[in-house]
C-alpha cells in the first residue's frame, strides 16, 4: 500500500505444500518484523483459502487470514465462512499479501478480478456499517460478489475490530479474534471486491480418486450425529446447558460454573424460539457446507435480527454478563457484525466492564448502549473496543480472564482442564478453536479425558492442536473435526483428496508434521516478537475456587510447559 | 432424585422431573423407562460429573441425559 502498486507472483516451491493457515502463518513468520508495531508499515495481512478451497469437498470454504496481531502482539490466524475463500481458490489465488502503509490518509478498496488487482480511493462506504457495505457492493456490482470489509471498529484500528466476510445470502461471517480488522484499517482499506467470473478452477490431477474420496468424505460428515444432525438442528448454542450441567459455564465474569438463566440463553430455547418467528433454523455458511450450523434469528414481529448467533457470543452477553435475555444479546450480536467487532471479546468486554461498576451485571439495555458506543468512536467507546485487557487496566482490576491479551472464551478452565492448556499454550492467545479439547473432555467425542483431573490434559490438547493446524490449512470447517475424531475413514478421505487433487502422496503422518511444523513456526515468532513461557499462563484468579466442582487451576508452571515437548 | 433431559430428548418426554429413587439402579434402568436408546445418548452427568450407563445411583442424586450434541 505504500507505493499503490500491485504484483502478481508465482508460488514459490517452499510454498506449494501450504494453503490457509499454513501459508499465513509461514508468510508472517517468513516476512513480518517480529517487534514491529502491527498497525505500522512492516506487518503484512495475508488472505488465504485452504489448499481444498473450492473443489468438491464438502465444508471447504474457509478463508485464513493472518498477521501480527494489535490485540496478543503475537502471531494470528482466523478463519471464516462466506464466499472469499472459493472465489479466490477458483481464481487461482493462492494468496493476497497486504504490505507497506498508504502515504496519504484516505481509504482505499481493493479489487480483484480476471484481469488483476486494482487499488481505488474509496469515499462514499467510509464510516459505514458491514451491512450497508455488504448491500451497497452487491446492488453495485451483483449477487456473486465476493466481500471482504471492515465496519467503523476497523476503521478507527481499535483492537478488538474483525474483518467481515460476505456470504451468498448477504450475511456476514467474521474473521473474529485478535484485531485483524485494525490491521486492514492501518493498512486503510475498507473493502475488497472479488470478481471470479471466468475463473479457470481449482484443477484436480486425478478427478476419479478426488470424486471417490469426497463421497467417503461427505458421508462420514453426514452420518456422525455431531456433524450429520446436532449441529443442524440445534447450532453451536447447544452447549450452554451442557456445560452448565457439566459445572463449565463461566458465570458474573468467571465467579461460578453455572448460571441461574441457562435455559432462556440455551441452544434448545434457541430453537424453538427461531422456530416461532418464522427464522431459519439451519443454515450453511458457504457453499458445500453439509452440516448447516449457523441460523437465521428474527424479532418477535418476525423481523431479520441477526444470524450467525453462536454459542461463543450468547455466553459472553448472556451467562458471562448475567444477562437472560435473548433478544437483547440477538440485537447486540447484530450490532457487532455491523461496527466489525469480534463478539467474544466485546462479551467478555461488557462483563470485564461490569465488574469495573461501569453498569450493573444483568443490566442488558446497559449493554446494549456500551456495545453501541464502542462504534461511536467515544473515548471510553474506543476503550472498551480495545479489549477485555484494557478496560481492566482501566478500572485497575485482577479478575480479567485473558491469556496474551486475549479474552478467554465460554468454558472456564478449571473445571474444563484441558481447555485451559489450550488457553495456555496455543500461540493464538486464549482460543478455544485452537485446540478443542471439549470434544473429548466434555463431549465425548474422540474418546473421554475426565475435565475435572490434570491427567492426559496436555496430551489432549497438543494432539487437537496439532490436528487442528492442519485441518486450518485444508480450508475445512473445523467442526468436520469431530468426525475425523471418532472415523478414521474420514481423515483418510481428506488426505486422499488432498492427493488427488495435487498428485502427491502425502500420508497421515505428514499431515502430523505439518500441523507440528506450522505450530513451532508460529511459536518462534511469538518467541522472537518477545514472548517467553511465562506467557504461556493462566491469571492468578484461576487459583480461586469454581462451583459447583469447587474446581482450581493447579496445573504448575513446567506441567504447562511440557506442552512444547514435541 | 431428578432427571433432566436435553436437546432431542426432551421431544414426547419432558425437561425436568422428579424421579423415585429405586435402591440401586442403575443410569442403564433410567434409560430403559425413558424409552432412550442407549446408542442414541451422548453423555450422562450424575451431579454435574461425567458417568457411564452402568452407574449406580444414590438417593437424592441427579441425572443429566444428552443426546450425542457438538458445537465449538
Amino acid at each position: 500500500m505504500t507505493r499503490l502498486t500491485v504484483s502478481a507472483e508465482e508460488v514459490p516451491e517452499q510454498w506449494k505444500g501450504l494453503g490457509g493457515r499454513g501459508l499465513t502463518s509461514t508468510i508472517v513468520a517468513q516476512e513480518v518484523k517480529p517487534t514491529c508495531h502491527p498497525l505500522g508499515k512492516y506487518n503484512k495481512l495475508i488472505f488465504a483459502p485452504g489448499l481444498l478451497s473450492a473443489t468438491p469437498c464438502a465444508n471447504s470454504g474457509r478463508l485464513s487470514a493472518g498477521a501480527k496481531s494489535p490485540l496478543t502482539g503475537g502471531i494470528k490466524e482466523c478463519n471464516a465462512g462466506g464466499t472469499a475463500a472459493q472465489n479466490f481458490a477458483r481464481m487461482g489465488i493462492k494468496a493476497l499479501i497486504i504490505e507497506g502503509l498508504p502515504p496519504k490518509d484516505v481509504f482505499y478498496s481493493l479489487h480483484v478480478d480476471k484481469n488483476g488487482v486494482s487499488i481505488q480511493e474509496e469515499t462514499e462506504l467510509v464510516g459505514k456499517g458491514n451491512y450497508e457495505v455488504v448491500k451497497t457492493l452487491v446492488e453495485k456490482l451483483g449477487k456473486k460478489i465476493g466481500i471482504i470489509s471492515i465496519g467503523p471498529v476497523g476503521e478507527m484500528r481499535l483492537a478488538a475490530a474483525n474483518i467481515s466476510v460476505r456470504t451468498r445470502d448477504d450475511y456476514i461471517r467474521s474473521l473474529g479474534r485478535g484485531g485483524l480488522g485494525a490491521v486492514m484499517g492501518s493498512k486503510r482499506i475498507k473493502y475488497i471486491t472479488i470478481d471470479d467470473t471466468d475463473s479457470p478452477g481449482v484443477p484436480i490431477v486425478d478427478p476419479e480418486k478426488f470424486k471417490a474420496a469426497g463421497k467417503i468424505w461427505a458421508k462420514a460428515l453426514v452420518e456422525h450425529p455431531v456433524s450429520g444432525q446436532a449441529l443442524k438442528n440445534y447450532g453451536t448454542d447447544v452447549l450452554v446447558n451442557i456445560l452448565n450441567e457439566a459445572g463449565g459455564l463461566p458465570t458474573k465474569n468467571f465467579r461460578y460454573g453455572q448460571f441461574e438463566g441457562h435455559e432462556k440463553i440455551s441452544g434448545e430455547t434457541v430453537n424453538a424460539t427461531i422456530a416461532s418467528r418464522a427464522g431459519k433454523i439451519s443454515h450453511g455458511c458457504h457453499a458445500g457446507c453439509v452440516m448447516q450450523c449457523s441460523q437465521v434469528y428474527n424479532d418477535k414481529d418476525k423481523q431479520y435480527l441477526t444470524s450467525g448467533f453462536e454459542y461463543e457470543t450468547i455466553w459472553a452477553f448472556g451467562a458471562d454478563s448475567c444477562i437472560d435475555d435473548l433478544d437483547m444479546i440477538a440485537q447486540a450480536d447484530y450490532i457487532m457484525d455491523d461496527i466489525g467487532i469480534d463478539s467474544i471479546e466485546t462479551g467478555v468486554v461488557i462483563a470485564v466492564a461490569m465488574e469495573a461498576g461501569i453498569i450493573p451485571f444483568g443490566d442488558a439495555p446497559g449493554m446494549l448502549r456500551l456495545v453501541k458506543e464502542i462504534g461511536s468512536g467515544t473515548p471510553l467507546g474506543r476503550l472498551l473496543g480495545c479489549g477485555a485487557a484494557a478496560v481492566g487496566q482501566a478500572y485497575g482490576l485482577t479478575r480479567v480472564p485473558v491469556v496474551k491479551g486475549q479474552a478467554i472464551p465460554a468454558y472456564d478452565p478449571r473445571s474444563v482442564k484441558g481447555i485451559g492448556i489450550t488457553y495456555a499454550t496455543t500461540p493464538m492467545g486464549a482460543d478455544h478453536t485452537a485446540g478443542y479439547t471439549i470434544a473429548t473432555n466434555i463431549l465425548k467425542v474422540g474418546g473421554f479425558v475426565d475435565p475435572l483431573k490434570k491427567d492426559g490434559q496436555v496430551e489432549l490438547s497438543r494432539n487437537l492442536q496439532i490436528s487442528t493446524a492442519f485441518i486450518d490449512s485444508m480450508g475445512l470447517c473445523i467442526f468436520v473435526a469431530f468426525p475425523v475424531l471418532d472415523n478414521p475413514a474420514a481423515f483418510t478421505a481428506m488426505i486422499d483428496m488432498l492427493n488427488a487433487k495435487d498428485g502427491v502422496s502425502m500420508t497421515g503422518d505428514d499431515a502430523l508434521s505439518l500441523g507440528k511444523q506450522i505450530l513451532k513456526t508460529e511459536h518462534e515468532f511469538n518467541l522472537a516478537a518477545g514472548f517467553t513461557n511465562k506467557d504461556d499462563r493462566l491469571p492468578d484468579f484461576f487459583e480461586e475456587p469454581v462451583p459447583p466442582h469447587n474446581a482450581v487451576w493447579d496445573f504448575t508452571d513446567e506441567e504447562i510447559d511440557t506442552f512444547w515437548n514435541f | 432424585m431428578k432427571v433432566k433431559l436435553f436437546a432431542s430428548f426432551r421431544d414426547g418426554r419432558f425437561i425436568e422431573k422428579e424421579w423415585d429413587y429405586v435402591e440401586g439402579s442403575t443410569v442403564s434402568r433410567i434409560l430403559e423407562e425413558l424409552n432412550i436408546n442407549k446408542k442414541d445418548v451422548g453423555v450422562l452427568l450424575v451431579n454435574s460429573r461425567h458417568a457411564e450407563t452402568d452407574y449406580k445411583l444414590e438417593k437424592g442424586d441427579t441425572l443429566s441425559i444428552f443426546p450425542v450434541i457438538g458445537g465449538g
